[in-house]
């Protein structure tokens, strides 16, 4: 019954994800004051926080068209499938009771209840947009604090449960497709040299998760003693330039042993149209190779919108929610081959001639 | 998540690339020490209160939250604060961390806009009764009651807003 949860209901995402840039979040950690942090809390006053932050999520704005769940109602699959669409954190998905949810319908907004924090307002946007998505975030924030009374000290400023997000409690952050970093093995130097700037590199499903198919996450690690626009700045300025060196490595992976790399992604293709069995991280790693083709103009543009696509719908919640039912590994490895199958019969032959921008 | 080595539960989560090939691998808290697996983010709380013990500051060991009942081996074990109270209980052996953490170790990003009413009305109650008491000193008796008046509607205001 919550299927329809799953969707966006309108369909006006602009920009498109982009080359390098897939979509860009901004993250706000809220707690209210009187209240102990979720982590602490009785489960009575779990559920008074949960029922007081839904009351005022109601008066908002610009959350007029919004879905509300509550964690309780979803099976184990659901809450992975939102997980897998980056619409619940993993964290909460975990949780026990008293947790929820508040979606706006375009799901673009998320605003989670009882996480970590009693308040995590996530907005999402395609390609890189930090302006709008701050922006957005931050109405929708002074909209829910005009109903609720947040923990804030002036010196501290929003009171977090973990000390690592105090201040402005904003974790910006970009998913970025780096496969010619990691083909050309720089991805190591990268993290490292941006690690020393106080930003943190993740795997596609954020703390802890792996980066297959060479999806990053990242983020800014430091939240106190800087503004939310300085913040966004020195993140933009890293990002420009994690950019720049991608299409530098891209260059030169062509340039050096071209040969090798179209071998590479021929037999991706290859492998995506004839495995019957295949595992998500495997799946992940050609689906990576098809997008770069794409960016190459080796393959029609469309090809990487389906392999933005693909790169969820390959995930073990995805799998057998297309399935209907949950199922085990194996038998998921097969159903995830056969639909890779489906989507990619017709991929032509790499077109060579294409030039890159 | 169980921890690759023991069966408790994984709580750190290390992706390394070696060679151009991701590695992953899900670790236990003990575990992790054990192989002298550091946070990534050079930020594991436990570690850098171990540096605050070692500092010697005092009571430190003994620090209670008397509302939520968080100790201060429970935040070295978990980096997690219990309520809003905590940071008044805690503040002695946060307030050295925060700046190998954090960018700068005070807010300069946005302020809830109630903090914001209440911060000026606090601000214009001060600067009324320093202006009052001026005006006694100077035996300015009508300007003194106008701005007692004042100073009691915008307190009964002030308290209303809470």
């Amino acid at each position: 019954m919550f299927h329809d949860l799953f969707f966006s209901k309108t369909k006006t995402r602009v920009p498109k994800p982009g080359p390098i840039t897939l979509s860009t979040r901004i993250r706000l950690a809220r707690n209210l004051r009187e209240f102990p942090f979720p982590g602490r809390a009785q489960a009575q006053q779990k559920k008074a926080v949960l029922s007081k932050c839904l009351g005022a999520l109601e008066g908002v704005k610009s959350l007029k068209e919004c879905t509300s769940v509550d964690l309780d109602e979803l099976s184990e699959l659901d809450r992975q499938i939102l997980v897998e669409k980056h619409l619940i954190s993993l964290e909460l998905s975990q949780s026990d009771e008293s947790s929820g949810v508040i979606l706006s319908n375009d799901r673009s907004c998320s605003v989670m209840v009882n996480e970590e924090d009693h308040l995590r307002i996530q907005v999402i946007s395609n390609g890189l947009n930090f302006q709008s998505a701050w922006q957005t975030a931050d109405e929708l924030d002074t909209g829910i604090e005009s109903a609720l009374d947040y923990a804030f000290d002036s010196d501290l400023g929003f009171l977090t449960a973990c000390p690592t997000n105090l201040g402005t409690g904003m974790r910006a952050s970009v998913m970025m497709h780096l496969p010619g970093l990691v083909l050309s093995k720089n991805m190591d130097k990268v993290i490292n040299a941006v690690n020393h700037l106080g930003i943190a590199v993740r795997g596609l499903f954020g703390e802890g998760s792996d980066a297959s198919g060479s999806i990053f996450q990242i983020s800014n690690q430091q939240t106190l003693g800087e503004s939310e626009p300085a913040i966004i700045d020195r993140l933009q300025t890293t990002l420009e330039n994690i950019v720049h060196q991608e299409k530098m490595a891209r260059e030169k992976l062509m340039e050096d042993d071209g040969l090798r790399l179209i071998d590479k992604i021929s037999r991706a293709v290859g492998l995506l149209k004839s495995s019957h069995l295949i595992q998500s991280s495997e799946a992940m790693d050609h689906l990576s190779l098809i997008r770069l083709a794409a960016d190459f103009k080796f393959l029609p543009e469309k090809f990487r919108a389906l392999t933005d696509r693909m790169f969820i719908e390959v995930q073990p919640g995805h799998v057998q929610f297309a399935a209907g039912k949950p199922i085990e590994p194996g038998e998921r490895d097969r159903l995830r081959a056969e639909t890779l199958r489906k989507e990619f019969l017709r991929t032509p032959q790499l077109n060579l001639d294409a030039q890159v921008d | 998540m169980k921890c690759h080595h023991c069966e408790s539960q994984a709580t750190v989560h290390l992706t390394q690339i070696i060679n151009g090939q991701m590695h992953k691998m899900d670790l236990c808290e003990s575990c992790a020490q054990e192989k002298g697996v550091t946070n990534p983010d050079n930020l594991s709380i436990g570690s850098l209160l171990d540096q605050s013990d070692a500092k010697g500051i005092p009571g430190a060991a003994s620090m209670t939250c008397e509302s939520c009942g968080t100790t201060h081996q429970e935040f070295k074990k978990g980096g997690r604060l219990g309520c809003e109270a905590c940071y008044h209980v805690f503040r002695p052996v946060l307030e050295p961390l925060l700046d190998g953490m954090h960018a700068g170790v005070k807010h300069l990003g946005k302020i809830p806009s109630r903090t914001v009413h209440q911060k000026s009305a606090d601000e214009e109650i001060i600067s009324l009764r320093n202006e009052l008491k001026r005006a006694v000193e100077e035996e300015n008796y009508e300007k003194a009651a106008e701005l007692r008046d004042q100073l009691k509607k915008l307190q009964s205001k002030a308290q209303a807003l809470g």
